[in-house]
């Protein structure tokens, strides 16, 4: 009797549910590939974190997907003669999602805020800035210790984003739990590990291009799994959706596909004077690295590991970039060559080589197929997999000899290679050090003449692509899946989602 | 029975100090730095030891198990690294979703373990025993996860039936809540059927062939009656134990079941929190799951005794 009563309750759920389905088309659902840190643009670091900003906190500038910086709340700006003063003339029609209004001082509070702000993580990025003068109530000029090519770049990341300064006084460390930004949706709720949901801000100055009442963000890291939650209709859209998974999606009617090339690089960190594990031949000897290089075939790596959707790269940049210096194109794969070096290095008879990786899919069919390539050619790499905060850590410490990691990339060419090819960079853990890199980094990082700059980093790159101390692998390309009746999305490099003028056909 | 409840709740405290001081150390020597987790690619050094300060990781391990311990006494689990929330509040949101999902599964489980058990006890050595057998073994052998993905290409993707994963919570839309639950629940409860059904087919077995079972066949008692009110009613005691145990095991294993169907509950908070070092969250959670595990042994053993009479007078 219980029995059949509880059936006939299951089964009246599951026929609820399944009409329930569908019906809240106000509403974007996009899925994560994993939950996002804090939300506070001051502390946060991780990838999806920025794209939930996107929809939260508006910049000081933004990005065009061919990497031009635009207006967002800045409406114009220009550099002094000297390229030690940068003017930025405001919006005079923004409010914060809590009523203050954004005006100059409202700037001048968030420099402080990123620079003094003991949790801040942005401090590197505006290291350049000495102080911020009012100078109208729509106008402020920030002053630096010397040019910075890379500070528009960065006012068009976290570095730019507006947080209202009332509530950042309120809540002080504490504001991520109830971020107030200016952007063109309001914090409503967030359930770790579950979403976060966000609601139109009715005050923004531009939501009239806006078009959904609520955007919520899932974070479902099984790529299986959120491409099984697009087709079956529970969400609108996903990112990052694996290579492996692409014919599947783009077998689907239902299913649009769009893509763009990232900005960030795969590749093996060679461990050149990071301490004692430093003193090998990998180390010490750049034939060794160049014969590695020499022994992959890039081209194939993609096919095989990506099914051809990413890009091979053999520079920070990827080919796409107007930075990637074409007078090193992707190398072709040369056997004899890699055991040419490697004879006239003293190893004829081959050589060992220990790899540390992620103990995740990709990484891993990467190394096994880098494994195979360059066996060939003598080199026998052995992979010690880690879990990713012990690999790091490792890295960090100099306790590895070689190490598979990669960058997400930023838009300016510089925040992928000074912080790692610089001495004493903060991310330099083969701590490979090269003065004349160092000065031509430098320089490409202080002039605001694209010419003297793109002439830096080629003059830089030929040294780089000698000495290998990073062997480049491939850039992976952002691929995002959406339900078909979704229009107006724009792929970027950056791979953020931008809302702006995306809709969902009812139909 | 009071003194008998007491009795163990006093024996429960060491225990727990045991397995809280285990944790702590065990996870301190945990390679990777929780700090250099949290800030993956953005590494300031300044900022990184400011952290580490902030989060007393600089401390020597006793003087931060001390200092964990004596806030947690006072209900402050402290907060989480990555997204600045309480711990004690993140454990709040997740243990009524995982509850949920281990009742479900319960209910799953015996509902289907149970009279599957009976059935085949009393259909002993027939194809229908057999048949139940493999079903139970298959039931103990097809791994969740394989399960979880199959039912969501099946019922979610191919015939749209029910929602391929997420969570509503019953308060807020009990049905629909209850939908989402259905196939991470079923998945969950499927092993736990088939343990079930085979304590209660050998529990039923030996209660069949008693005396009191005889007599009651002997005085022309009606076979339904005879097998559920006699014989069952008597096998029930290590069931009921078993279940009680059973239930603190789903609470904790149900990881992989949030994981595949993306459930915001306990497991996914654990697994999450140990990739990304998230010290303070682990510590919370392993204290929490500790003190359930021995307050349902506690419970097991309490309807233990109540449903054996020969046990109260001890």
């Amino acid at each position: 009797m219980k029995l059949t009563k509880l059936t006939k309750l299951t089964l009246a759920a599951a026929l609820l549910g399944a009409t329930a389905l569908g019906a809240q088309a106000a509403d974007l659902r996009i899925a994560l590939q994993s939950d996002s840190d804090v939300l506070d643009p001051d502390q946060s670091r991780t990838f999806v974190g920025r794209i939930v900003y996107t929809a939260l906190c508006d910049k000081l500038v933004d990005i065009t997907p061919d990497l031009e910086i635009i207006p967002q709340l800045a409406t114009e700006w220009s550099f002094s003669e000297d390229g030690k003063q940068l003017t930025l003339k405001l919006r005079d029609d923004v409010v914060f999602h809590d009523g203050t209004p954004f005006d100059a001082e409202a700037v001048a509070a968030n420099i402080d805020r990123s620079q003094n702000l003991e949790e801040s993580r942005r401090k590197s990025e505006l290291s350049s800035v000495t102080g911020v003068e009012v100078l109208g109530s729509h106008e402020v000029r920030l002053d630096l210790t010397s040019p910075d090519a890379t500070l528009m770049a960065q006012l068009a990341d976290r570095a730019g984003m507006m947080v209202s300064p009332t509530a950042a006084t309120q809540a002080g460390a504490d504001f991520g739990l109830n971020p107030v930004c200016s952007g063109p949706y309001k914090f409503k709720e967030r359930v770790a590990q579950d979403r976060i949901v966000l609601e139109k801000f009715a005050d923004h100055y531009n939501a009239g291009e806006y078009h959904f009442d609520t955007v919520t963000y899932l974070p479902i890291p099984d790529t299986t799994v959120r491409l099984a939650n697009l087709q079956s209709g529970d969400i609108d859209m996903l990112e990052r959706l694996a290579a492996t998974d692409l014919a599947q999606a783009e077998g689907d009617s239902g299913i649009q596909v769009a893509s763009a090339v990232s900005l960030g690089y795969q590749g093996i960190t060679i461990n050149v004077a990071n301490g004692d594990k430093a003193d090998n031949p990998w180390g010490k000897d750049k034939r060794l690295r160049q014969a590695l290089s020499l022994s992959l075939d890039r081209e194939a790596i993609n096919q095989v590991v990506f099914n051809g959707a990413f890009a091979a790269g053999n520079q920070p940049f990827p080919p796409t970039s107007p930075w990637y210096n074409s007078d090193f194109p992707v190398p072709a794969r040369d056997v004899e060559q890699a055991k040419a070096l490697l004879a006239e290095a003293g190893f004829s008879d081959g050589i060992d080589l220990e790899v540390q990786v992620p103990n995740t899919t990709i990484p891993l069919q990467l190394m096994q197929v880098v494994q195979s390539m360059a066996s060939e050619a003598g080199i026998r790499i052995s992979l010690v997999s880690k879990e990713f905060a012990t690999l790091l850590s490792d890295q960090t410490a100099g306790d590895y000899t070689a190490s598979q990691i990669g960058w997400s990339g930023r838009v300016d060419p510089d925040g992928n290679i000074h912080q790692f090819m610089t001495t004493d960079a903060g991310l330099n853990d083969a701590k490979y050090s090269n003065p004349e890199v160092d000065a031509l980094l430098d320089t490409a990082r202080t002039s605001n003449d694209q010419q003297v700059r793109k002439e830096s980093y080629n003059a830089a790159r030929a040294i780089l692509n000698d000495e290998a101390p990073i062997v480049y692998i491939y850039h992976e390309t952002w691929i995002w899946a959406l339900d078909s009746a979704i229009t107006g999305f724009t792929p970027y490099p950056d791979g953020m989602i931008r809302l702006k003028g995306m809709k969902k056909e009812e139909g | 029975m009071l003194s008998f409840i007491l009795r163990r709740v006093v024996i429960a405290i060491p225990t727990i100090i045991l397995i809280s001081i285990f944790v702590f150390t065990l996870q301190k020597l945990l390679p990777g730095d929780p700090v250099l987790a949290m800030a993956g690619e953005e590494r300031d050094p300044q900022v990184l030891e400011f952290l580490r300060e902030k989060y007393r990781l600089n401390d020597p391990i006793p003087v931060q198990y001390i200092t964990w311990i004596g806030n947690a006494l006072q209900g402050d689990l402290g907060i989480s690294l990555r997204t600045n929330q309480p711990v004690l509040e993140l454990i709040g949101q997740k243990l009524p979703v995982t509850i949920q999902l281990a009742t479900m599964a319960m209910i799953f489980a015996l509902l289907i373990g149970i009279p599957a058990g009976i059935f085949s006890a009393v259909k002993k050595g027939t194809p229908v025993d057999y048949v139940a057998n493999v079903v139970a073994l298959s039931g103990l052998s097809i791994p969740n996860f394989w399960l979880g993905i199959m039912l969501i290409l099946l019922v979610s993707v191919k015939w749209k039936l029910l929602p391929a994963s997420g969570y509503v919570p019953l308060s807020e839309d009990p049905v629909r809540s209850i939908t989402v639950m259905l196939m991470p629940a079923f998945v969950l409860g499927t092993a736990l059927a088939a343990t079930l059904m085979r304590h209660t087919r050998s529990a039923m077995l030996s209660v069949l062939n008693s005396d009191y079972v005889r007599t009651a066949r002997a005085k022309g008692l009606v076979e339904r009656k005879v097998i559920l009110k006699h014989a069952f009613r008597n096998a029930l005691t290590p069931i009921v134990t078993l279940t009680a145990l059973l239930f603190g095991e789903l609470i904790a294993g149900a990881v992989l079941t949030e994981q595949i169907f993306t459930i915001p509950g306990f497991g996914k908070l654990v697994v999450d929190a140990v990739f990304n070092r998230d010290y303070a969250v682990v510590q919370g959670i392993v204290l929490v799951t500790a003190v359930g595990f021995i307050f349902m042994n506690l419970l097991a053993d309490v309807a233990y005794v109540l449903l054996n009479p020969r046990l109260r007078k001890q």
